[in-house]
């Protein structure tokens, strides 16, 4: 990859908005793009056989997996067998939730096995994310417009946000678990007195609160910085054309921090969708907390295979979100980061 | 001549008891911003505030509800590295340290490379190496620990460092290059030209000028390194041994004397010793942190 060394058709400006003063001439354009691209590829090398190694061999290797049979006893034999050739079979095991029957071929999944739960993971997946996403995006901007304005204090309230940012995952588990024990401040507080992590719903909104606190800080700075780039002058203008408050927020406001908005609400859903930290910690996995990371983490002791195909499945449904987000609404991450010579506001 | 000035006072009042209307409104807005930060404030630091004060309670007055510390003891703290339930707070604190350390140099020392790269040269497939990283950095680790579990297992790597560090620095090294491009992008470029019209070749430009003035963006992008590597969980909690578990494992699994009495306060102690270094550099690093977390985004 980039290992180009051809000359390049077009010569961008060059990038950090700085003017490229180029020397002597007479060196020649074309020698410099060559140079450059091979210094590129040189300075690139590194980077690219690591990631290749990390992620593109575990995908590869992953994907090659799922397509084989999970080596076992037997169930109706007692035998040992070995793996083998599978074909779709592990994928169509947990999309149609079947599981290998003892007398040979399968049978719909017993409830309560990790094969049944495939959809429900995927529903409380959707259902995080969603929820999630939508209550710090709102929240998120909510903060933001506060961070923006001038006031006493308002480096004290940016500085404040970074706290549960800041606070490792796992902790923040354990700590809202403790906050939502049965004796503790949460039943309290609001004088309820809820098993937070015994059923269902509480539980799931155990994990959105705690997902939210933790969160919400992200996004609100990632708007922020986007609020920032809006120019004054466009808001005093509107102010003297008469503009009141609410417009100037939908005409302005709005369209002109789009695209950070987007790009923030797209890092939050992708992993929003690989959520296993907090429900692992907080709930375990029970009353229908189990997302699909989960499900794949309790599949692999279970055998390999069958997990390699969940976990691809999950591979690709991330996939296809971070594609629909950015051929469809708009959030272009690689030109909003990768444009340059724009300059700042 | 007095019925011109009555009226001109009478015009003066009028524009005064407009302008003091506009200050009722001015300081209305105002107060409702402060409702509004301290409502931020409270939300964000409520939550940490508990476990802080929870972690000097005494374990007799774990469900106190006192705003205030009550019944303040170190005994937690104590507690938190006691190895004789199981539990190995203090290795763990040490394993952290270590893999986030290997993790945060490889990626840095690799990654600044690229970074520079795609900062400052014009080459082709520039916007598919950015995509491509960025990319990586939103990969599930679900999706790479099934294969990383079967090939650990199998070449006996498992509950080693380096089944921890290789893992980890398939999402560290992403996020080091993203941040650090976004930060190159912004740099005095002028300067390594005129070093360069000076006679530098491009490497002693590269080493000279700029290394110095990156500085400051390269601490920056080794502290959210550091602070991503200390924060995982998923790899950890399956890849790792007893003797080489982080701590944000060891807080999970954190064990009591009595199996179905959870040791709160120990826990949030434990909590607290690993929040707070975290929040003290956050906080005393806190612009250069915003801005790398958002660079990128916005620019």
């Amino acid at each position: 990859m980039a290992t180009e060394v051809g000359p390049t058709p077009v010569k961008a400006p060059a990038s950090g908005g700085a003017p490229i003063h180029h020397g002597p001439k007479g060196v020649g354009e074309d020698n410099k793009i060559l140079s450059q691209g091979k210094w590129a590829s040189w300075l690139l090398a590194p980077t690219i056989i690591a990631l290749a190694v990390v992620i593109i061999y575990p995908i590869i290797s992953a994907i090659v997996m799922s397509f084989q049979k999970d080596a076992g006893l037997d169930p109706a034999t007692g035998l040992f067998t070995a793996g083998g050739p599978a074909g779709v079979q592990n994928y169509v095991n947990w999309i149609a939730q079947q599981c290998s029957a003892p007398a040979g071929g399968t049978v719909a999944c017993p409830p309560g096995t990790l094969g049944a739960q495939f959809w429900s993971a995927t529903a409380t997946t959707f259902f995080f994310t969603v929820v999630t996403v939508a209550f710090e995006t709102v929240l998120g901007f909510w903060m933001a417009m506060i961070m923006a304005r001038a006031f006493k204090g308002r480096s004290l309230v940016r500085a404040a946000v970074l706290v549960p940012w800041a606070i490792p995952t796992a902790v923040t588990a354990k700590l809202w678990f403790f906050i939502f024990a049965f004796e503790g401040i949460a039943n309290k507080l609001f004088n309820t007195s809820i098993l937070w992590t015994g059923s269902e719903w509480p539980a799931k909104w155990a994990v959105v609160i705690a997902d939210v606190w933790k969160t919400t800080p992200f996004m609100a700075l990632l708007i922020l910085a986007g609020l920032q780039m809006i120019p004054a002058e466009v808001y005093e203008a509107a102010k003297v054309d008469g503009a009141t408050a609410w417009q100037r927020f939908r005409l302005i406001t709005l369209p002109l921090v789009k695209p950070a908005l987007m790009v923030a609400i797209l890092f939050r859903t992708l992993d929003a969708l690989r959520m296993f930290d907090l429900p692992y910690i907080l709930t375990g996995g029970a009353n229908n907390t189990t997302t699909l990371s989960i499900l794949v983490i309790n599949q692999i002791r279970q055998g390999f295979n069958a997990a390699a195909a969940l976990s691809t499945i999950t591979f690709i449904i991330i996939f296809l979100v971070a594609f629909i987000f950015v051929r469809f609404l708009g959030a272009n991450v690689v030109e909003q980061s990768g444009a340059t010579g724009k300059g700042k506001k | 001549m007095t019925a011109a000035t009555s009226s001109a006072t009478s015009l003066r009042a009028e524009q005064d008891r407009g302008r003091r209307k506009a200050q009722n409104k001015e300081k209305w807005a105002q107060g409702r911003t402060y409702i509004s930060a301290a409502v931020i404030l409270i939300w964000c630091l409520a939550p940490a505030y508990w476990m802080v004060v929870t972690a000097f309670r005494e374990v007799g007055f774990t469900y106190d509800t006192s705003i205030l510390p009550t019944h303040v003891t170190l005994d937690n703290f104590n507690t938190a590295f006691d190895t004789s339930f199981g539990n190995r707070f203090g290795q763990a604190l040490l394993n952290s340290v270590f893999i986030g350390g290997v993790v945060t140099l490889v990626s840095l020392i690799i990654g600044v490379f690229a970074a520079y790269a795609l900062a400052r040269l014009n080459f082709r497939f520039k916007y598919m190496v950015l995509g491509f990283i960025l990319g990586a950095s939103m990969f599930p680790g679900v999706a790479l620990i099934t294969p990383l579990f079967q090939l650990f297992t199998n070449i006996g790597w498992m509950g080693s460092y380096q089944a921890l560090i290789i893992p980890n620095i398939s999402f560290v090294l992403p996020l080091t290059v993203y941040t650090m491009t976004s930060f190159f992008r912004e740099m005095p470029w002028e300067l390594e030209e005129s070093a360069r019209v000076d006679g530098c070749t491009q490497g002693q430009a590269f080493r000279k000028v700029i290394m110095p003035l990156a500085a400051p963006a390269i601490f920056t992008t080794a502290i959210l390194a550091f602070i991503s590597s200390w924060n995982e969980f998923l790899i950890a909690s399956q890849l790792s041994s007893d003797a080489t578990q982080p701590v944000t494992v060891a807080i999970a699994n954190f064990a009591g004397a009595q199996p179905n009495q959870i040791p709160y306060t120990a826990i949030m102690a434990a909590g607290t010793i690993v929040t707070i270094p975290l929040v003290i550099l956050v906080l005393v690093f806190q612009r250069k942190i915003v801005a790398g977390l958002t660079a990128g985004a916005v620019k």
